[in-house]
């Protein structure tokens, strides 16, 4: 089972029976559920092309294909930015030491994968209560 | 200077326990070597040839005595005595141990001094003009817009994870001493027509593999805007620069690519969302940062000893520079010793600069990116006084801006991912031309060497860069020439085939004759007779024909 | 015809100390003189295969060729392995010089 971490710790995912549907969902003419969906996002793509479904989605996943690829932060901000008030997952070989950036930028959790879990505990995962220079210079 | 408030203490103390617990992690093993690299180098730590080296941040070039004295003892209680000042007016020390690093790191915050983003694929330390606060010219202190970048940048959630390094620069003149032009961002601080405080402001420079000058995006940015501004540029990067080559991942490729018109649109479409984000809290945190760099209570004009001796006279002729009150000077000091390393400086030698500031310079130093060090307020009647101290110490050679004020990489001599030695070569070209005592006769000259492409030495903007390859397992030097790293940047011409280890210096010499025989007078520099006459007669002077090479043997 | 097979010898640093070391039947040595030679294209790949076994020791584990000198022992072929070998040009005083010997 995926683990996810939040800010609060490790829980398993509640989203793991349900489908996850392709980024050009809405537009590529598949019958779609009437459900908050969860849609996939791959780093390279154009976050405003969701703009006009966003109140239909309840959980984007943002795809990290490598930890050290860090589109997806900015992918996570530009959502935020565009109004996208849903869940937001960061999904990839993230490592404990970028929880941090991740729910600075406007993720909800990261789904850590199997190859980084099983070396990292539940301990590692871990926020830790310091200010940042961009809480204080308010950007 | 800006001095540490509680917040930045506390911050910085953070991330030293925090790489303490990453090393541990690495040793355990829950953390790989793969996920520790970048980490370790977001913190300065990479893994030469011999060793770990450490790079540590000096913002913006600027240092007072208390933090140079603690360089000088990180030197001595966890190096081998010595650092390395470089091109971006950072410090390097090329022997600690990866266990002694968290220590290293707790010693430089108890100075409020880091090591963090001097590597990695992160926006990096931030520079600025080495002569600001001093400089006549300059429309304010550029070290304030500096200082604000550096906190805005430092650990930022959304780009800590660039596709390539990016660097910004700030200066606050017309005149360019920081290269802005080879930066991802270049900051030039102006006024509008209504002579209001703003920011020109360039996009997309950088040497490397490709070298670029960086162009204009924006003519004026109100002050108020550029953290908006910032973002904005940042974001379209992070989204948008390519990630499947190493090689073409920095900001001057997608600039380059996209053109300049074309990105300035999609940076101004970002811009216009996101300037409602910024409350302005920041331009308040700007005027507390003003506060610290206010000038140092100047000295009254008095009476300048007499200068006895030509030695003083030509130091001070050479390397004391005008500053904004005439009974001042900015006073570099060389790391460029003929025959020296340059760049490097001992403990010992550390420690005099320190007292230097101390005693006479109202407790200030610049690290210059030409890898000297900056004595930027000097009532001039200290100078005499000064000049014996630095002799005594080897450190008054008055070679400043001269063909022996070299900048060069640490090359294959320390560097992983050098392909030839760069420090060598300086040495024997100082040697040569102090040897034939014709630094003087040459006048202003800037020689500039990488050990590798990545440009490190800006040899690209050297009006003759020296590029060091590897040949076939044979080290093999590439010559250009004309190149200039001032507010005229120009990118060096390639003169032709390169040459061997043992002919690199000779070739240099050649080149040096053809100016002093073409040279319409003395004050003809050797970069004006470069752009007056153009590559022809150097190129002869490199490559005679066969003939003229066996008749001259 | 086939190329001829230049002996390799492992290398990397001391993940702790940094120090350029050398892979030696199982374990890992400071003194160039000590390396395992691979000499056959099946042997450089157990070398390396052996020498990747230690990612908490030893960081950045590579081959590289080495030659014989007249008294035939291992010596580095190309000039950067020299450089690792002997320390900076510029500061002898820090160098390893004697420790191949």
């Amino acid at each position: 089972m995926t683990t996810i971490v939040t800010g609060n710790g490790i829980s398993g995912d509640d989203w793991a029976d349900r489908d996850v549907f392709a980024f050009d969902c809405f537009w590529n003419g598949q019958e779609l559920p009437e459900e908050p969906l969860a849609v996939a996002f791959p780093n390279d793509r154009e976050a405003a092309d969701l703009v006009p479904w966003l109140d239909r989605i309840g959980l984007i996943v943002v795809d990290f294909p490598a930890f050290s690829d860090g589109r997806g932060f900015s992918v996570a901000r530009r959502l935020r930015e565009l109004g996208y008030r849903g869940r937001l997952r960061a999904s990839g070989p993230l490592v404990s030491d970028q929880l941090r950036a991740a729910l600075k930028v406007g993720f909800d959790e990261v789904a850590v994968a199997p190859s980084v879990a099983a070396r990292q505990p539940a301990s590692h995962w871990k926020v830790g209560a310091q200010e940042s220079y961009q809480d204080r210079i308010a950007v | 200077m800006y001095m540490y408030d509680d917040f930045d203490a506390a911050f910085v103390r953070g991330r030293v326990a925090e790489f303490r617990d990453q090393v541990a992690r690495r040793l355990d093993g829950t953390l790989s070597e793969a996920e520790f690299l970048p980490i370790r180098l977001k913190n300065g730590l990479y893994l030469q040839l011999h060793a770990y080296m450490l790079r540590i941040a000096v913002p913006y070039g600027t240092l007072d005595s208390r933090k140079m004295r603690q360089l000088a003892y990180i030197a001595d209680r966890w190096d081998k005595g010595y650092g390395h000042f470089t091109t971006r007016t950072n410090i390097q020390f090329n022997w600690p141990k990866l266990k002694d690093v968290p220590d290293i790191l707790d010693a430089l915050a108890d100075v409020d001094m880091h090591a963090i983003q001097t590597s990695g694929n992160c926006i990096r330390n931030v520079t600025a003009d080495h002569f600001a606060g001093a400089a006549a010219d300059e429309i304010e202190d550029p070290r304030p817009t500096a200082e604000l970048l550096r906190q805005w940048s430092t650990d930022h959630p959304e780009f800590a994870w660039l596709g390539r390094k990016f660097k910004i620069a700030v200066i606050a003149s017309e005149h360019d001493r920081a290269v802005l032009k080879s930066h991802d961002i270049g900051v030039r601080i102006v006024r509008g027509v209504a002579d209001e405080p703003g920011y020109e402001i360039f996009v997309g420079g950088g040497l490397g593999r490709t070298p670029m000058v960086a162009k204009q995006i924006r003519s004026f940015l109100p002050k108020a805007h550029l953290l908006p501004y910032l973002e904005s540029i940042l974001q379209v990067y992070n989204l948008q620069g390519r990630r499947d080559n190493k090689y073409k991942a920095r900001i001057k490729i997608l600039v380059h690519e996209t053109g300049i018109d074309r990105f300035r649109e999609l940076v101004e479409t970002r811009f216009q969302e996101k300037l409602p984000q910024f409350n302005g809290v920041n331009q308040k945190i700007l005027r507390r940062i003003e506060g610290s760099f206010v000038p140092p209570a100047f000295e009254a004009a008095q009476p300048m000893p007499p200068v006895l001796g030509a030695g003083l006279q030509s130091w001070i002729d050479t390397n004391v520079a005008a500053h904004r009150l005439d009974h001042y000077g900015i006073v570099t000091v060389s790391l460029k010793g003929i025959g020296e390393t340059p760049g490097d400086a001992s403990s010992d030698q550390m420690r005099l600069l320190a007292d230097l500031a101390e005693e006479y310079a109202h407790d200030e130093l610049r690290v210059s990116h030409e890898q000297n060090i900056v004595l930027p307020h000097v009532p001039r009647r200290h100078l005499p006084a000064i000049y014996d101290r630095l002799k005594a110490a080897g450190l008054a050679t008055a070679n400043i801006g001269l063909i022996s004020d070299i900048i060069a990489c640490p090359g294959m001599d320390y560097c992983a991912l050098a392909t030839a030695r760069s420090i060598p070569v300086a040495q024997q070209i100082a040697e040569r031309f102090h040897e034939l005592g014709l630094e003087h006769e040459i006048g202003p000259m800037k020689i500039k060497i990488s050990g590798c492409i990545n440009a490190c030495g800006h040899h690209h903007v050297g009006h003759i860069g020296i590029l060091g390859l590897d040949r076939a397992g044979v080290e093999n030097y590439q010559i250009t020439l004309g190149g200039d790293g001032t507010e005229t940047t120009v990118i060096g011409e390639r003169a032709g085939p390169g040459f061997s280890y043992d002919e690199i210096v000779p070739a240099i010499e050649r080149i040096v004759s053809a100016y002093l025989d073409v040279r319409t007078d003395p004050e003809e520099t050797f970069i004006e007779c470069f752009r007056r006459v153009g590559m022809t007669p150097f190129k002869e002077a490199l490559y005679p024909p066969e003939e003229a090479r066996s008749n001259a043997a | 015809m086939a190329k001829k097979f230049n002996p390799k010898m492992a290398t990397g640093n001391d993940l702790l100390e940094g120090d350029v070391v050398y892979f030696s039947d199982g374990r890992w040595t400071r003194v160039i003189g000590e390396a395992e030679l691979a000499l056959s294209p099946e042997a450089e790949a157990d070398l390396l295969g052996r020498a990747s076994q230690f990612p908490n020791q030893v960081v950045g584990v590579y081959l590289t060729d080495v030659k014989l000198d007249d008294a035939g022992r291992a010596v580095p072929a190309h000039f950067r392995e020299d450089f690792r070998m002997l320390g900076p040009s510029n500061r002898p005083e820090h160098g390893r010089a004697g420790q191949g010997a």
